[in-house]
C-alpha cells in the first residue's frame, strides 16, 4: 500500500527522536504530467532508509542522495528533474513532466 | 524544519485540526499557521486559499518565494449500520487510503467477529457523532433503512456540513424521509445534498457492487466537485 502523509511525517520523527539524521523532501511544484502532486512527501533518513514518494521512482535516487547531502550540511536546497533523454546522465522523469523537489533537513 | 514543527504538524493531523507550514525557499522563515492565527500573517490571503482548497502551493511574496503545506484532516467514512455493505465498503475504504468507523446501536450486527479489521461502534449515532465532531472533510453513510438510526446521524451530518451524505433506501423511502426532515425544518437546499437512492448508477445489484458505487460516489464529492465553503467563497 501507499505510505500516507501520516506514515511519512509519522516516520520522520520517529527518526529524529531516534537519534537519526533525516531530511524531508516535498514536491513545490509540476508542469505537465507529474506522478505526484504538489505537496508529496518523501521522508529519508541518514542511514539511507526512506518512505514516502516525489516521483514515480524516477527520481528518488538523487533526492536520497541529494538529502544526505543536505542532513551534512544543513542547507535547504531546490532540486529540478525534467525529462530524461535532455539530461542524460541525470535522473529523469519518462512522464515527460518537470517537478522542483525542496530537501530541508529536520531538527 | 524544526523538530517542534515537525512535532506539531504530527498532533494537528492527529487531532484532526488545520494547519499550514509556511517555509520560504531560502531557509530564512518557517512557521505554523492555522485557522486561529491566520488573520494575522502576511500571507494570509494565499494561506486561505490553500486551506480552502485543501492543496499545498507555491506562492510568491514581496521577492520570496515561499512554500505552504498544507495538512488538511484525512478523509474519514462514517458509516451508519453494521450491514453487509458495510463488510463490503469496509476493506475498499483503507485500500483506498480513507479511514472508516462503523456505528450502529445493534449489538447484534456491531461486531468484532463481522468487522475484524475496522473500528465498530455499538452505540446510538446521536451519542456518538457529536464527541468524534464529524466536519467537512467527513463523508457519511446511512446503511441501515430504520429511521430511529438514520434520521439522527443524517441531521447532523447536515449541520456540520459532511462533504458527502448518502443513504440507502428506494425513493419512496427517501420521500418519507424528506417529509420527516422538512417537518424538523430542514429546507430544500439541505435535503437535496443527500444522495439518494445512494451510490453511483452503475446498475450495482449486490452488496459488493454497491460498495463499489458508494466509494465510486465519495470519491466524486471529494474531488469532482470543489467544497461547499469553496462555493461560498
Amino acid at each position: 500500500m501507499l505510505a500516507s502523509d501520516d506514515d511519512i511525517l509519522g516516520q520522520a520523527e520517529a527518526w529524529v527522536t531516534a537519534g537519526k539524521g533525516v531530511a524531508l523532501a516535498t514536491v513545490i511544484e509540476t508542469w505537465g504530467s507529474a506522478p505526484r502532486p504538489v505537496g508529496s512527501h518523501l521522508a529519508i533518513a541518514e542511514d539511507g532508509h526512506f518512505l514516502g514518494s516525489v516521483s514515480g521512482g524516477c527520481v528518488e535516487g538523487d533526492v536520497v542522495t541529494e538529502a544526505m547531502d543536505c542532513i551534512s550540511d544543513g542547507k535547504p536546497r531546490v532540486l529540478e528533474f525534467g525529462v530524461a533523454d535532455e539530461t542524460a546522465w541525470r535522473a529523469g522523469l519518462s512522464c515527460g513532466g518537470r517537478i522542483r523537489v525542496y530537501v530541508e533537513r529536520i531538527g | 524544519m524544526r523538530r517542534e514543527l515537525l512535532a506539531e504538524l504530527n498532533v494537528a493531523r492527529r487531532e484532526r485540526r488545520a494547519v499550514v507550514l509556511v517555509s520560504s525557499l531560502d531557509g530564512a522563515v518557517q512557521r505554523l499557521v492555522t485557522p486561529d492565527t491566520l488573520a494575522g500573517d502576511p500571507l494570509v490571503e494565499s494561506i486561505d486559499a490553500a486551506i480552502r482548497a485543501g492543496k499545498s502551493a507555491l506562492v510568491e511574496h514581496e521577492g520570496t518565494s515561499f512554500f505552504l503545506t498544507v495538512q488538511v484532516p484525512p478523509v474519514r467514512i462514517v458509516v451508519i449500520g453494521a450491514v453487509h455493505i458495510s463488510q463490503a465498503l469496509a476493506p475498499m475504504a483503507r485500500l483506498a487510503g480513507f479511514d472508516m468507523v462503523i456505528v450502529d446501536p445493534r449489538t447484534a450486527f456491531a461486531t468484532t467477529e463481522r468487522f475484524p479489521d475496522v473500528q465498530v461502534i455499538a452505540e446510538w449515532p446521536e451519542t456518538v457523532l457529536p464527541p468524534m465532531k464529524i466536519d467537512r472533510y467527513t463523508a457519511i453513510c446511512c446503511f441501515t433503512h430504520d429511521p430511529k438510526i438514520d434520521d439522527p446521524a443524517l441531521e447532523q451530518a447536515l449541520r456540520a456540513e459532511c462533504f458527502y451524505i448518502g443513504a440507502l433506501g428506494s425513493r419512496k423511502t427517501h420521500g418519507k424521509r424528506v417529509e420527516r426532515l422538512q417537518a424538523k425544518g430542514f429546507g430544500e437546499a439541505d435535503i437535496a445534498r443527500i444522495r439518494a437512492p445512494i451510490g453511483l448508477d452503475i446498475g450495482a445489484v449486490t452488496p459488493t457492487e454497491i460498495a463499489v458505487s458508494v466509494l465510486g460516489e465519495i470519491i466524486l464529492a471529494l474531488r469532482k466537485k470543489p467544497l461547499r465553503t469553496q462555493v461560498a467563497s
